[in-house]
């Protein structure tokens, strides 16, 4: 996979926190509807890694390339803007406002409307109304005028997912998108991971292995830092050191 | 902002502000202090209430324009409405500069450093005695009839009507401009800065524009106190100016169209009745009562006021929409 | 007027503002509470050693009792006020100490009236003092001796004793410290009123810095909290270097650029503040 065919890579990534060393050389590249998924143990730095790739950390050394262009310089909401998209492992949703605002700021932003003060009327109301379309399309439907907080958990897990989709991302981040849900909740989920625009380029971190194994074409398994080994499902299943490194069996 | 009660809901304030002309005539500078108050809490209820940018120095930009309003009238033109757009362009670009400064921090820093701005322009201002007039204040302010034909009476006439209509203009504004895009996206702001950044807005940028706005229309109110009451002292910049507007819009209710409204005039009032007696003595009326709110009013006045209604509505047996 | 001589005076006035200000960098660095009333605490202690040494009581019993009177009102206000503000955020903080402020100032002009209260100083106190270039006064020498004493004693409090160690760990992360068996209540009342107590003290010291009227307690807030903002909360070490830092640059401001003074002094805050927005020393890393 040469870097010219990928739309976000990443080269040489590097970073630490004094003695720490969070990310260690990492290279990786995002085809265009890639369905990738990130595990490891905890602590391994995955979710260092999307920071790192978003923006909110800024890495030691290495590159981050969007469309064969660096981004390194770029602050989070301007790679926002270029179609680098996240969900958060914790639901970070504005909870004091309803379901529907909530992703229609979104689309207003993404259609640069967010500055607009005094004429806004009609472009604002497409922007509801496209909100309301994408909440039905999540099986968010009937929840649109509902207050964030009044919404279960595996709901609002899914409200993470339809902001992010609103945004028309072009690679998009998840973390842990079923985290945390009650097993009646995360059904939907997992059915919605599946309906993801296929264009899209994904890359997913997961604990749970089910939703592994169904979701992604590519495994990467990082270790403190470092990406251990990638490789189809099935390689990776059969691959011993990733059995090692869930189970223990050798002790590091 | 929310309007939880309906058409008449909006007419109530304005008629009672009308009404208040017609058979108020003793207590019409009062009545004008009180609008410039509500204008004033409204200025900062666009900051804080909305984009959650804590400021103890919101003062800087009501004194600001009082005295480029006061000062544009001894020097260069009585005309009121010039004075008025020059004050409040003035203070947007005092905003803007200042703003643009410090809003990249946040919470406790951010609320010292919009202390030390509020102090800073303080002695800016006592340090241009020449201008400003230092402890004595802006003397000889004169006022040209509005529009060249209604003269500003003594008993405050003219005062009181061009008060209400400047406010209802920024009123209009106001409630316009944060039910926007924009609006809805400082509320997000203030609610989970870090969902916002995640969809791609330009935070800081957002947070600058609102606070120039704020700052813009602090300025206009304290144009209007120039022009109105004809002076202007060092107390509009002090410290205590920035916490008694704070605490008005506290009391009032924040994110509440008429939250302002009911706190300046609960204030304007109390501080008249206790300020007669003894200025010490409306300090300690003031500061319990503000503690009081803090401990017992979450959401101000404009909560009780909706504990009022939520009550009345339970005994009627009725229900209403409410968003 | 030599070069010296400006650095003791701005030695001086930062020692007042050190021992006014450590309290409020501790307790809003522990209790992670906005508090704008430290200032009333000061002014408290002032007006009740004013009023001590105005009916004969001597200064050293008078600035005891005063310290001690600050302390008690700062325990019962911990009880009674600040407690219902830990969980309601900083703008309920800001607002509620601000009108406790007021209320301060209110109460203790209608008890004992408004005209500025001067602290008439004891002999062995007042007076100068040979150092060798000029005669200096004695006053001055005391305030940088009596702050230098207790910026040891404090480091030492909070460094190496158990109580410190327990604070250190209360402000850390007070939910382990409970569950290590701190009693973290206990800690803050004692250490806030503590604060207060201090505060009292720096009020009676520099009541010829900062002169004892109605308004002390908002026209000084200003300084304290600029101390506090300079140094990083819940810093005492870099309390004390903010608060010198600060009281020399104001002192010297005043003297070379007099007409000028005022902005220097704040433009170098914002300056500080800018430039190290955590506090010149900050005390824990992110959390």
């Amino acid at each position: 996979m040469s870097s010219d065919d990928a739309v976000l890579s990443v080269r040489g990534l590097f970073k630490s926190f004094g003695a720490l060393t969070v990310a260690q050389d990492i290279n990786l590249d995002l085809p265009g509807g890639a369905r990738i998924s990130l595990i490891g143990p905890n602590g391994a730095g995955k979710t260092t890694f999307v920071n790192l790739l978003t923006g909110m950390l800024v890495p030691d050394a290495g590159h981050v390339r969007l469309d064969g262009i660096p981004i390194d310089q770029l602050l989070p909401e301007q790679r926002v803007r270029r179609g680098l998209v996240r969900t958060h492992q914790i639901n970070t949703l504005l909870m004091e406002t309803s379901v529907r605002e909530n992703v229609a700021i979104a689309v207003a932003e993404r259609e640069r409307i967010g500055w607009r003060m005094l004429r806004y009327g009609p472009r604002w109301r497409a922007c509801l109304d496209e909100a309301q379309a994408l909440l039905a399309a999540l099986g968010l439907g009937g929840d649109g005028l509902r207050l964030v907080r009044e919404l279960p958990y595996g709901k609002q897990r899914l409200l993470e997912i339809a902001i992010a989709l609103a945004l028309k991302p072009r690679v998009l981040l998840l973390d842990e998108p079923a985290a945390g849900v009650p097993a009646g909740e995360a059904r939907a989920i997992h059915d919605q991971l599946e309906d993801l625009p296929a264009g899209v380029a994904i890359l997913m971190i997961e604990h749970d292995m089910d939703l592994v194994f169904r979701f992604a074409r590519e495994i990467v398994v990082m270790v403190q830092g470092r990406i251990l080994t990638r490789g189809s499902p099935s390689e990776i299943a059969n691959d011993d050191r990733v059995r090692e490194v869930y189970l223990g069996r050798r002790a590091r | 902002m929310t309007l939880r009660y309906g058409g008449w809901g909006h007419l109530l304030p304005w008629a009672a502000a009308l009404a208040f002309y017609f058979f108020g005539s003793d207590l019409l500078s009062l009545g004008t202090n009180a609008l410039i108050m509500v204008l004033f809490a409204l200025s900062l209820d666009l900051v804080l209430g909305y984009a959650g940018i804590i400021t103890m120095g919101h003062a800087a930009f009501f004194g600001f324009g009082a005295y480029v309003a006061g000062v544009f009238s001894i020097h260069f033109s009585n005309d009121p409405i010039a004075g008025l757009l020059l004050a409040t362009a003035a203070a947007a670009v005092l905003g803007l500069i200042t703003g643009a400064l410090i809003l990249h921090t946040r919470g406790v820093t951010l609320m010292m450093l919009t202390i030390a701005i509020g102090a800073l322009v303080l002695e800016v201002a006592n340090h241009l005695r020449a201008i400003t007039g230092g402890d004595d204040g802006l003397q000889g302010i004169r006022i040209a009839p509005l529009l060249g034909l209604f003269r500003f009476d003594l008993w405050g006439h003219t005062a009181y009507l061009y008060t209400l209509a400047v406010l209802f203009v920024w009123f209009l504004l106001a409630w316009r401009i944060m039910r926007s895009p924009f609006g809805r996206s400082l509320d997000g702001i203030r609610q989970n800065v870090r969902r916002m950044r995640a969809i791609g807005t330009p935070v800081w940028w957002r947070l600058v524009a609102v606070y120039s706005l704020g700052a813009a229309m602090a300025g206009t109110a304290g144009a209007l106190s120039a022009q109105t009451t004809r002076s202007v002292g060092l107390t509009a910049l002090e410290l205590l100016t920035s916490g008694t507007v704070l605490m008005v819009l506290i009391l009032g209710g924040t994110r509440r169209l008429y939250g302002s409204f009911a706190g300046a005039v609960v204030y304007v009032v109390v501080q008249d009745l206790a300020a007669q007696a003894d200025p010490f003595r409306w300090m300690f009326v003031i500061g319990a009562l503000l503690m009081a709110v803090v401990l017992f009013l979450e959401n101000g006045l404009m909560g009780l006021v909706d504990l009022g209604a939520a009550r009345i509505r339970a005994l009627s047996g009725s229900r209403r929409e409410q968003r | 007027m030599s070069a010296l001589t400006v650095v003791l005076d701005g030695v001086a006035y930062g020692m007042v503002l050190f021992i006014i200000s450590v309290g409020l960098t501790v307790t809003m660095g522990l209790m992670r509470v906005v508090n704008l009333a430290h200032g009333a605490f000061a002014m408290i202690g002032g007006y009740v050693a004013a009023v001590a040494l105005g009916a004969g009581v001597p200064f050293l019993a008078a600035a005891l009792g005063a310290t001690l009177v600050a302390g008690l009102t700062g325990a019962l206000a911990e009880a009674l006020i600040y407690r219902p503000l830990y969980r309601k955020g900083e703008l309920a903080q800001a607002l509620m100490t601000f009108g406790f402020t007021f209320v301060v100032i209110a109460a203790l002009t209608a008890v004992f009236g408004s005209n500025i209260k001067a602290l008439p100083l004891p002999g062995y106190l007042s007076g100068l003092v040979d150092i060798g270039y000029r005669m200096y006064p004695a006053y001055r020498l005391f305030v940088i001796a009596f702050g230098l004493a207790l910026a040891f004693a404090l480091w030492l409090l909070i460094d190496r004793s158990l109580y410190g160690a327990r604070l250190r760990a209360a402000v850390d992360n007070p939910r382990i410290a409970r569950a290590v068996g701190i009693d973290v209540n206990r800690l803050f009342l004692l250490t806030f009123a503590g604060g207060c107590a201090l505060a009292g003290l720096g009020g009676v010291l520099g009541s010829e810095l900062l002169p004892l009227e109605p308004y002390y307690a908002l026209r000084y807030l200003v300084l304290f909290l600029l101390v506090v903002g300079v140094g990083g909360v819940g810093n005492f070490k870099g309390s004390f270097v903010a608060a010198i830092a600060l009281g020399l640059i104001d002192t010297s401001a005043k003297y070379y650029l007099p007409s000028a003074a005022a902005y220097l002094f704040y433009g170098a805050v914002l300056a500080l503040l800018l430039w190290r927005p955590d506090g010149l020393m900050p005390a824990r890393s992110a959390q």
